[in-house]
């Protein structure tokens, strides 16, 4: 459960099939139905060709670690509560990135260039967040 | 007319900041208008011979201040001018600025801008605020607990894979700080510290030491600007414009096509073409120095080394005064001052202290050519600005 202070993502009409797919333990990205790339976050339109066509796909989930720290210090005391935690950009099999934490093993031996694979953890009552494991 | 056109239409002939540090009597509204006062007092001219008003604007403010910064703040100063502008790309924005102020003189907008920034987090953020609001993505980055060190820590971890950067190198752009700091009255920080000092601080964001981290400050600056052929008129040694670039590759890092090779690359490529100079030219690098490794890429992507050697070009006192290229020669955010949003403006009015040969035990001997690097954001836009003496045109 999310402590007080941290922030819970809340679902727009534009985001609410990300979150849906996260409920199912499902990571899902929107692909353009013009040039078949996909995007993340979402947005109404494809954000390289600028298509409307957009289709919300599950994807694999898999990608790699781009760079990582492990943060010690936060001005909001909901987070500085958990520090040190990890934090890190991956880049998904499928393209995009994500910010993201790693978890499943303690904080520190990261590697840029590690693969990962998306797990989800309970974040407020009504979010499954994701976040990625080295596999 | 293209940005080359602009090169030395341009001249700078008042500059001042306000007092840094902590500043808790006085507002970043009262430290916009303080330093609008100074800088007129240092131009020697009257509010009235203003006719261009650019602030750039707080991050602590709210109300008329967020949405009307620079008509309320001319408000305050009293004046009316005829040109009126409140930026906001945090710190890239002054040195974007000049550029703007170039080509709005030179369009004949009006004759003569002043150009101010400051803010308050130190004292205004205390306030105001208990936690700062949060700046990332609010459902796919701030979940995740980012934090401004974090986001460059991401950068520096980059830097440190790819070219085998250490942290040692990174220590040496705060100590080059930290001692030109101690040489510059009314610093935030001025006790020179070593590169142990710096390794042996607390971690903030892996590899990120709080040395490795810029300052929490109160302070503004602002500079006069007025077309180049006017510019004999007034007091001051002009200080010239002679080309800027800007770059606006990405906000969040998301999108960012490289952790490594910032837009400084882009931007710097244009202003060195704008002002006709090479990096071998310039006697002084302001380089903005939020966090220690990005000075670092900065000077790779300025072309004064190659890609991935800028850790070893910062080593050995190589960027303290003396050394081959002096950095940041009143200390930078590092140790100065970083008043929040916009605070390559004091890059400028040190850039012009020196042109000026006012900077006494710290003075580059010589100095002709200064170039300027602003950033916002995580890294993510860019302004470049090269200044010169009378000798360069």
């Amino acid at each position: 459960m999310a402590e007080a202070g941290k922030l819970v993502p809340v679902p727009t009409e534009q985001t609410a099939q990300f979150w849906r797919g996260c409920a199912r333990r499902e990571l899902r990205l929107q692909q353009c139905g013009d040039c078949g790339r996909y995007q993340f976050p979402p947005q109404d339109f494809c954000r390289y060709c600028c298509g409307a066509r957009l289709t919300w796909k599950a994807v694999s989930g898999r990608g790699k670690v781009l760079s990582w720290t492990i943060v010690h210090w936060s001005p909001n005391p909901a987070y500085a509560a958990d520090a040190p935690y990890s934090l890190a950009l991956i880049q998904l099999d499928e393209g995009p990135r994500m910010l993201t934490n790693i978890i499943g093993c303690p904080p520190g031996p990261i590697e840029i260039g590690m693969q990962v694979k998306v797990d989800f953890e309970q974040c407020g009552p009504d979010i499954l967040l994701p976040k990625f494991k080295v596999t | 007319m293209s940005r080359y056109g602009l090169r030395a239409t341009m001249a700078i002939v008042g500059a001042a900041d306000t007092r840094v540090g902590a500043v808790p009597d006085l507002s970043s509204a009262q430290l916009q208008t303080e330093a609008a006062r100074l800088a007129l007092a240092d131009a020697a001219i009257s509010k009235d011979q203003i006719d261009g008003l650019i602030t750039c604007n707080a991050s602590v403010e709210r109300g008329p201040l967020r949405t009307f910064h620079a008509e309320m703040v001319a408000e305050l100063l009293g004046i009316k001018p005829r040109f009126c502008l409140t930026g906001a790309v945090g710190g890239a924005l002054p040195v974007l600025m000049m550029e703007h102020a170039a080509a709005v003189i030179a369009a004949g907008l009006c004759n003569t801008i002043v150009l101010i920034s400051a803010d308050n987090i130190l004292s205004g953020s205390k306030r105001r605020v208990a936690v700062p609001e949060p700046w990332d993505d609010p459902q796919f980055e701030e979940p995740y607990g980012p934090t401004t060190p974090a986001m460059y820590a991401l950068i520096a971890r980059a830097h440190m894979h790819a070219y085998g950067t250490t942290s040692e190198q990174f220590a040496a752009v705060a100590v080059a700080c930290r001692r030109h700091a101690s040489m510059t009255p009314g610093a935030q920080k001025r006790e020179p510290i070593t590169i142990a000092d710096v390794l042996n601080s607390r971690m903030i964001a892996d590899p990120l030491h709080l040395l490795d981290c810029s300052l929490v400050s109160d302070g503004g600056a602002a500079i006069v600007m007025t077309a180049a052929d006017r510019a004999k008129d007034f007091r001051n040694k002009p200080v010239y414009f002679l080309g800027a670039g800007e770059a606006h590759p990405y906000l969040s890092l998301l999108h960012a096509d490289s952790l490594t090779e910032s837009g400084a690359i882009e931007s710097g490529r244009q202003a060195y073409a704008a002002a006709g100079v090479r990096p071998r030219d310039i006697d002084i690098a302001f380089v903005y120095d939020a966090f220690t490794p990005m000075a670092i890429i900065y000077l790779e992507d300025l072309g004064f080394c190659p890609k991935g050697e800028g850790g070893r070009f910062v080593e050995g006192g190589n960027v303290e005064l003396g050394g081959a290229l002096p950095i940041n020669t009143h200390g930078g955010l590092l140790s100065y001052c970083h008043a929040g949003l916009a605070n390559s403006i004091f890059h400028i009015t040190e850039a012009v202290r020196q042109l000026r040969g006012e900077c006494g035990p710290r003075q580059v001997a010589g100095a002709r050519l200064a170039i300027i690097h602003g950033q916002g954001g995580r890294a993510s836009t860019h302004g470049t600005a090269i200044l010169g003496t009378e000798e360069t045109l």
